[in-house]
């Protein structure tokens, strides 16, 4: 039997299902049901529906800016800066609203800020050519030292007068009982999952972490996306400021301190390469889930909280080893 | 009428003359071979057609009109592609994202505004078949071969009608079976009436495929003749300079 060339065009490689059992953030929920499942069997705790509150809630603020950092990953970048990030704007919010203003003006002199700072990191990136690694590890001493400057080093837990607003906007469940950053977390993957796979701008970012070269031959603005990812970035990690500063109720100069770790380890357990052009929004949820399921459930479990850094550490390797068995495999 | 003509074309970098007092035309729908030792100025000559530099002295017409050239996209607007010799495709995408990069298809979804990856898929499957390429628009560049990368890289330049398009040492890095392939693509564009330039280090290729061959040497043109009137050892002589000028 022979087959037309037509034929052989029209032809589909893949299935959904083959699609399915090679991608890793796949494999990564499937890790996390299993572990749900043995916790609920093996602790009284775990499934109870404050401990999932909990755990839910918990994990909101990592994947929030995870889902930033996959977009800064999938272009071939980095962000260091993200925990100061989310400290600097956490720290805006409160003192602007300290001072005696509303809700909203502290909201969006919160989210400015953190654009101006995604904004001075994409532009030195774009434009001057510098490697993002130094860029923003610089930017993480400067957020957080202006935040310190800010406050100075003080913590703040009185919001003025829409003090109460803010509690609700971070710690309430307006929603079926769901938390609140739960919503924004789910809103937030929402937008940035249809921007990846259905937009113009999605898709040159996958194109600029796959070949910048090429990218920029075909007419690809590299540089003005390369700025706004960095902007991107450092919203989501402003957005997660504000909503922890109204979950916790108080803010100090040291939260998000070491984030940055977490949420890079979030995007690559999730699927992300950092050797760019791989990534996906969901991955960062999953990613961020992992996590959080782990550090929770070695609590419930009665293991040294010392643990966790280890367990954590090896989930990371194991995801980066199993991204290097496929990089062999297609190799060969 | 001429596709592109170019007269008494020349470039110097400082004190370096890289190509000097070039003129020739090409017609549409021709194949024409480019050759030259290393150093001979195929590249600073096509760089000037593709838009990166502008002549030191001598003019460009296309289809007639004056042609002046600040950047490569001055090129692509008057129908001039290039197919550059890493192709220049992103590895991690599909091969309909590759054709289609910076000039993607949307459609509307409600009111947002979204890729239209049917049509794309479609349209680049039939570009494919057009080129009779056995290339699927869904597979990954990754995993596809020089012959198929080719055929990526050359159905871009179809998708935006190119008149004339430039090949970078196409066969430079891939295995025999797929040169065969390649040297395919390039008759399908000829047949489509575009007009190909193949810049070449191999003999064989520019035989097999070219109407006609230009020769380099030392930033002068040193022979312009039909390839039924040649012969590979003829070229030869001429690149190397064992024969003068003919």
């Amino acid at each position: 039997m022979t087959t037309t060339l037509d034929q052989t065009i029209a032809k589909k490689q893949h299935n959904w299902r083959s699609t399915l059992l090679k991608s890793q953030t796949f494999w990564v929920l499937i890790a996390i049901i299993a572990a749900c499942v043995f916790l609920s069997l093996a602790t009284d705790s775990f499934a109870t529906s404050k401990n999932i509150f909990n755990i839910t809630r918990n994990v909101t603020f990592t994947a929030i800016i995870a889902l930033g950092m996959t977009m800064v990953i999938i272009i071939g970048g980095i962000d260091l800066s993200v925990g100061s990030v989310l400290c600097l704007s956490s720290m805006v919010l409160a003192v602007t609203m300290h001072a005696g203003y509303g809700l909203e003006i502290g909201v969006v002199a919160a989210l400015l800020t953190s654009l101006a700072v995604g904004g001075f990191n994409g532009v030195l990136v774009a434009y001057l050519g510098f490697p993002p690694f130094v860029v923003t590890l610089g930017m993480l001493s400067i957020a957080r030292s202006l935040a310190m400057v800010a406050s100075n080093n003080t913590v703040v837990f009185e919001f003025g007068p829409d003090h109460d607003r803010l509690l609700d906007l971070g710690g309430g469940a307006w929603f079926l009982g769901i938390a609140n950053p739960v919503l924004y977390m789910v809103g937030l993957a929402l937008i940035v999952g249809f921007v990846l796979r259905w937009t113009k701008f999605g898709r040159h970012l996958y194109a600029i972490g796959g070949n910048e070269n090429a990218a920029t031959l075909t007419g690809v603005p590299v540089r003005l996306i390369k700025v706004a990812v960095y902007m991107i970035s450092a919203l989501s990690a402003g957005i997660a400021g504000i909503i922890q500063t109204g979950w916790l109720g108080a803010v100090t100069t040291n939260i998000g301190t070491g984030m940055e770790l977490q949420v890079i380890a979030a995007a690559v357990i999730g699927g992300a390469s950092l050797v760019g052009g791989v990534g996906t929004a969901l991955g960062a949820l999953v990613g961020a889930a992992l996590i959080e399921v782990i550090r929770n459930s070695l609590g419930l479990l009665g293991i040294n909280a010392f643990w966790q850094g280890a367990f954590i550490g090896g989930c990371i390797i194991i995801a980066v080893g199993f991204e290097r068995v496929r990089q062999l495999r297609s190799s060969d | 009428m001429a596709i592109l003509e170019l007269s008494n074309i020349s470039k110097h970098f400082g004190a370096i003359q890289a190509v000097n007092d070039v003129s020739f035309s090409l017609e549409a729908g021709e194949v024409v071979g480019l050759m030259g030792d290393n150093g001979a100025g195929k590249s600073t000559l096509v760089k000037m057609i593709a838009g990166n530099f502008l002549p030191s002295e001598g003019s460009m017409r296309m289809e007639g009109q004056s042609l002046v050239m600040h950047r490569p996209v001055d090129a692509r607007r008057h129908g001039i592609e290039i197919v550059h010799q890493d192709l220049a495709l992103c590895n991690n995408l599909t091969a309909a994202a590759n054709v289609y990069l910076g000039r993607e298809i949307h459609r509307w979804f409600g009111p947002l505004r979204v890729l239209d990856y049917g049509t794309m898929y479609r349209r680049a499957g039939e570009i494919f078949a057009e080129l009779k390429s056995e290339t699927r628009p869904r597979d990954l560049i990754r995993n596809m071969s020089g012959g198929q990368r080719q055929a990526v890289a050359i159905a871009r330049t179809r998708l935006s009608e190119a008149k004339l398009v430039l090949m970078d040492e196409p066969t430079a890095a891939i295995s025999v079976r797929q040169v065969a392939e390649v040297l395919s693509l390039i008759q399908r564009l000829r047949d489509q009436g575009v007009t190909v330039v193949l810049i070449s280090h191999r003999m064989p290729d520019v035989f097999s495929v070219a109407d006609r061959v230009i020769v380099l040497r030392r930033g002068r043109k040193v022979a312009d003749k039909l390839i039924a009137n040649s012969s590979p050892e003829e070229v030869t002589g001429l690149i190397t300079g064992a024969i003068e000028k003919v």
